[in-house]
């Protein structure tokens, strides 16, 4: 487990206030995590911070589930 | 956020706080650092969770839903008020919408609908809270709106809500005239592009962050706390004297006619 990975789950269990072991790589935030569309945006921004990086719209719409996250995020961050 | 008591024993309502990075939000801290007492409205569910926690943090114990496009839900929203506390000395109107899909591409695309709609929820909405607001400001009182530059200048993406930011801030005008007899005072505040929810519908949002951030004087964009404090300025007596006004809070972006394209330095 990347430290990307464990830091994405953070914000996801607090954001959305799930448990850890639910936040698998295939876990949708919208199907399985309880999301609405705006806390969509939120983690989003919230990843932003937290790595500070952007995520240009298209990229943010196509960030579905928790692995998209991370998958994004590293190659972002290196 | 500054502590004081420059609004101790003073009242209002913040109308459109979503979320923790809302300027609404911004407003309301700077409010309860001078020692007023909040009441919030939100607009449905998803924001009312969201609002929720916000409103218990500065020990609001008035949360109502309000949709501004139904008079009743507004009637019922100063009714609240009205029972609760009998008078109201400030609003805070933070709302605006339109659809998505109209804040990318060329402002000529614009729908009928979609234009009639962001400027019911945008600009009238304003008037319409206005109106409820001067019956229980029995002691005078005082009205903020937020508007973008996007008003006056083309910001491409911003689009039919430039347009509606532009009757808006003329219904500023407007307004301060009508309620003035009435020592009621109503001014906009103009703030830089922020981060927010709202924002993160207009398209490329981040590009126009960023042109900001390198046009404006202050070389930096603003945060909402910043537009709290100016914010808690012009609802406090401090602005006895102002009223009608449109107040910019964007590190100077709004003076600029042309980008400093090199400093001085080479940076």
């Amino acid at each position: 487990m990347s430290d990307i990975a464990d830091r994405v789950r953070k914000i996801v269990v607090e954001h959305l206030n799930v448990e850890a072991d639910k936040v698998t790589e295939k876990a949708s935030f919208i199907d399985d995590l309880g999301a609405d569309s705006l806390d969509q945006v939120e983690l989003v921004m919230a990843f932003e911070e937290e790595f500070n990086v952007e995520i240009p719209d298209d990229a943010a719409e196509s960030i579905q589930t928790f692995g998209d996250a991370v998958s994004f995020l590293e190659k972002a961050v290196n | 956020m500054a502590e004081g008591n420059l609004m101790q024993g003073k009242r209002g309502l913040i109308m459109g706080v979503a979320n923790n990075r809302s300027i609404g939000w911004g407003i309301a801290k700077a409010l309860h650092a001078q020692g007023a007492e909040l009441a919030f409205s939100y607009q449905g569910e998803a924001l009312k969770r969201r609002v929720e926690p916000l409103a218990a943090e500065l020990g609001s114990d008035i949360l109502v839903e309000c949709d501004v496009t139904n008079d009743e839900a507004m009637d019922a929203t100063f009714d609240t008020l009205k029972q609760k506390w009998g008078k109201l000395d400030f609003l805070v109107h933070a709302i605006g919408f339109s659809n998505k899909e109209e804040l990318e591409g060329r402002y000529i695309e614009t729908s009928a609908e979609n234009f009639a709609l962001t400027m019911n929820i945008s600009v009238y909405s304003f008037t319409a809270v206005a109106k409820r607001a001067e019956a229980l400001m029995t002691d005078g009182g005082s009205m903020l709106t937020l508007t973008y530059h996007g008003s006056t200048k083309v910001t491409p993406n911003y689009n039919v809500m430039g347009v509606a930011k532009a009757a808006l801030e003329c219904s500023v005008r407007y307004l301060a005239s009508d309620l003035g007899p009435q020592n009621i005072r109503v001014n906009a505040i103009s703030a830089g592009a922020i981060k927010t929810l709202a924002a993160s519908g207009i398209s490329d949002f981040r590009t126009m962050l960023a042109y900001q951030e390198g046009t404006a004087p202050l070389r930096r964009n603003v945060t909402i706390d910043e537009v709290g404090n100016a914010a808690m300025y012009l609802l406090s007596d401090l602005a006895s004297g102002v009223t009608g006004e449109l107040h910019y809070v964007d590190g100077g972006y709004n003076i600029m006619g042309m980008a400093v394209l090199k400093d001085k330095d080479g940076e």
